[in-house]
């Protein structure tokens, strides 16, 4: 069999999705950035809303996700991509309008923007990265920072006497009126991806739908911040991350 | 009506898309006449009661970059959380309104009428080099023709406008014609106008990306530089301001909004007891009547600036006029609005003793 009889569409089991170009990407390895990136990229291209989908990008390591994802995008201030998803949607309605937002700029400096735009039922989905910490300012403290967890601004552990405790933003979320789903992911290995290709997609076609607003949290590593391995960070992940956020629906208004 | 009544009339008659707002006095009339009028259901426009200044003016951004009308207001404080908003919108190159009804401040302040936002309107505010064409109504009437006019110059320019209001004109009540019902842009429509929007890649084009990040120095210091030739070009073609009775002045009051109309009485009153006063209206606060004021300056023997606040926009006469005259400043402060009497004894009292 030469190489050109297996290069055939019928035998092809994996590409990389056309919405996704070929800059080098600036997230470190083993991020779970570029993962969650390509499976946004694949949902768009799978619902055909290639030429219908407004993304919106944050503050924080993904504020370049507009140079990887061959889609209109809008950049917010730290923390409104929120408000600024609301104006987009409600004056093109038949747009996909979603923001990919971490912890620090969704569960820190815009709880507010976040909190109101889910609560007002705003027909757009949230992808929102929770790896516990900053990282494009170099590892500082984020509000989903695990108590004992190590940062550049907690050395010694965070605190609760010094730090308080850290923000379940997606567990409130679900209690909201205006939220039609909520779920919590990860992205470390291929059952999890699978699984969070689909809550992204039902997120996305809930937007759609006019069921409301829509949150997809994906707990996720930060190897550099944690200064581990990305193995490491995993494990790290899985041992630690998990039992304070546990994977899975914890909304589903279907 | 009310001038905050004639911005909200207005808004909707023009063809606005969106209005993004939270209450705030002397101003919460533009969200209330809004509300009141239900325009989603005639033209279409969106009004949306935001969790804070802070998201109204994101919304703003994100409506903005849509390429769709959409505007915001506030008062003082309020506009002290936009600013950030602000800042980005003239980075990124967007078209909007937001009005400002000013009120005294610092701080909490005072619910009475000010001009004390005149350096945050034109000096900046937010951070970064950037400018927002600043209109200043004096009348109902302006209030409501200025709303077309800042979307028209937001528009052509690509940047943000400001209508910078102060309680008096926002809360006095005078006749108004308002600007015919226009329909609002279709999406095609909108799409034809503004190429660079991002409302998807429609047709296929490239993606349109909105921001005003850009980490190489060089490079933004090539966009730094482009946005100032389009302040330059704006200040060379979009002075606007109005002369009364100065054609053989001796005294020269520069005055603005509200303020101006106490200056035109002074004026007037001025004229019956043998003072030949003049009032020089700055309508476009940026880009600034520079030149007007630098010719008149040549034929009178003092100016007087009349402002709600403790002497603001007098630097930027002061340097059109560069110590060729006397130049001083006559102002109340914290909310109170002086009688034309007390502008007449200023003047007086600091340029014909």
């Amino acid at each position: 069999m030469t190489r050109e009889e297996i290069i055939k569409p019928e035998n092809l089991v994996y590409k990389k999705p056309s919405l996704m170009n070929d800059k080098a990407m600036h997230y470190c390895p083993g991020c779970s950035h570029g993962v969650v990136h390509k499976l946004i990229a694949e949902v768009i291209e799978e619902m055909g809303m290639e030429e219908k989908v407004v993304g919106v990008s944050p503050v924080g390591c993904a504020v370049f996700a507009y140079n990887y994802l061959d889609i209109d995008w809008q950049e917010a201030a730290h923390g409104r991509a929120p408000a600024v998803a609301t104006a987009i949607k409600r004056l093109w309605p038949d747009r996909l309008v979603f923001t990919y937002q971490g912890d620090g700029d969704l569960a820190c400096i815009g709880t507010a923007e976040t909190i109101h735009a889910l609560n007002r039922g705003e027909n757009i989905t949230i992808i929102f990265i929770n790896n516990a910490i900053y990282g494009m300012t170099g590892g500082q403290m984020a509000p989903t920072t695990l108590i004992g967890m190590k940062t550049a601004t907690c050395p010694y552990g965070r605190d609760v006497a010094l730090h308080g405790y850290p923000l379940k933003v997606t567990e409130i979320a679900a209690t909201l009126e205006g939220t039609a789903y909520v779920t919590r992911q990860a992205v470390h290995t291929v059952p999890a991806i699978r699984k969070a290709k689909k809550a992204i997609r039902k997120a996305f076609e809930n937007s759609m739908n006019g069921k409301g607003s829509n949150l997809v949290e994906i707990v996720s590593t930060c190897n550099s911040g944690w200064k581990m391995t990305p193995q490491a960070a995993n494990e790290w992940m899985v041992e630690h991350m998990f039992p304070f956020y546990p994977l899975g629906d914890l909304k589903d208004k279907e | 009506m009310k001038g905050n009544e004639a911005i909200a009339q207005a808004a909707i008659r023009i063809g606005v898309d969106a209005y993004f707002g939270y209450p705030i006095t002397p101003q919460s009339e533009i969200l209330e006449t809004l509300a009141e009028k239900k325009p989603w259901e005639s033209t279409g426009m969106v009004v949306l009661q935001a969790e804070s200044e802070v998201a109204a003016i994101n919304m703003v951004y994100g409506g903005a970059a849509s390429g769709k009308m959409v505007m915001t207001s506030s008062s003082s404080p309020g506009v002290s959380l936009k600013q950030e908003g602000i800042s980005y919108i003239a980075g990124a190159e967007l078209p909007c309104l937001v009005v400002n009804v000013m009120r005294g401040g610092p701080g909490l302040g005072t619910i009475q009428p000010s001009q004390a936002d005149y350096f945050q309107t034109v000096k900046g505010g937010g951070h970064g080099d950037y400018r927002l064409i600043a209109l200043a109504p004096a009348s109902v009437q302006e209030m409501a023709d200025f709303v077309g006019l800042a979307f028209d110059l937001a528009f052509k320019y690509r940047n943000p406008a400001i209508i910078l209001a102060d309680g008096v004109i926002g809360q006095m009540m005078e006749k108004v014609i308002l600007p015919e019902q226009r329909k609002r842009l279709t999406d095609e429509e909108v799409m034809a106008r503004c190429p660079w929007a991002t409302t998807g890649r429609t047709n296929g084009r490239r993606p349109n990306i909105i921001t005003s990040l850009e980490l190489d120095p060089a490079e933004m210091e090539k966009r730094n530089i482009h946005l100032q030739q389009k302040y330059a070009e704006i200040e060379r073609n979009e002075v606007r301001f109005e002369e009364l009775q100065c054609e053989d002045a001796e005294y020269l009051i520069v005055a603005f909004g509200s303020c101006a109309r106490i200056a035109q009485k002074a004026m007037e009153m001025a004229r019956a007891e043998g003072i030949r006063v003049g009032l020089l209206r700055p309508i476009t606060l940026w880009p600034f009547p520079t030149q007007a004021i630098a010719t008149r300056a040549t034929q009178v023997k003092g100016i007087l600036t009349v402002e709600l606040n403790a002497g603001q926009m007098i630097e930027d006469v002061r340097l059109a006029v560069s110590g060729s005259v006397p130049v001083e400043h006559f102002g109340r402060l914290g909310g109170i609005v002086p009688d034309p009497d007390e502008v007449i004894a200023a003047l007086k009292e600091k340029l014909m003793k």
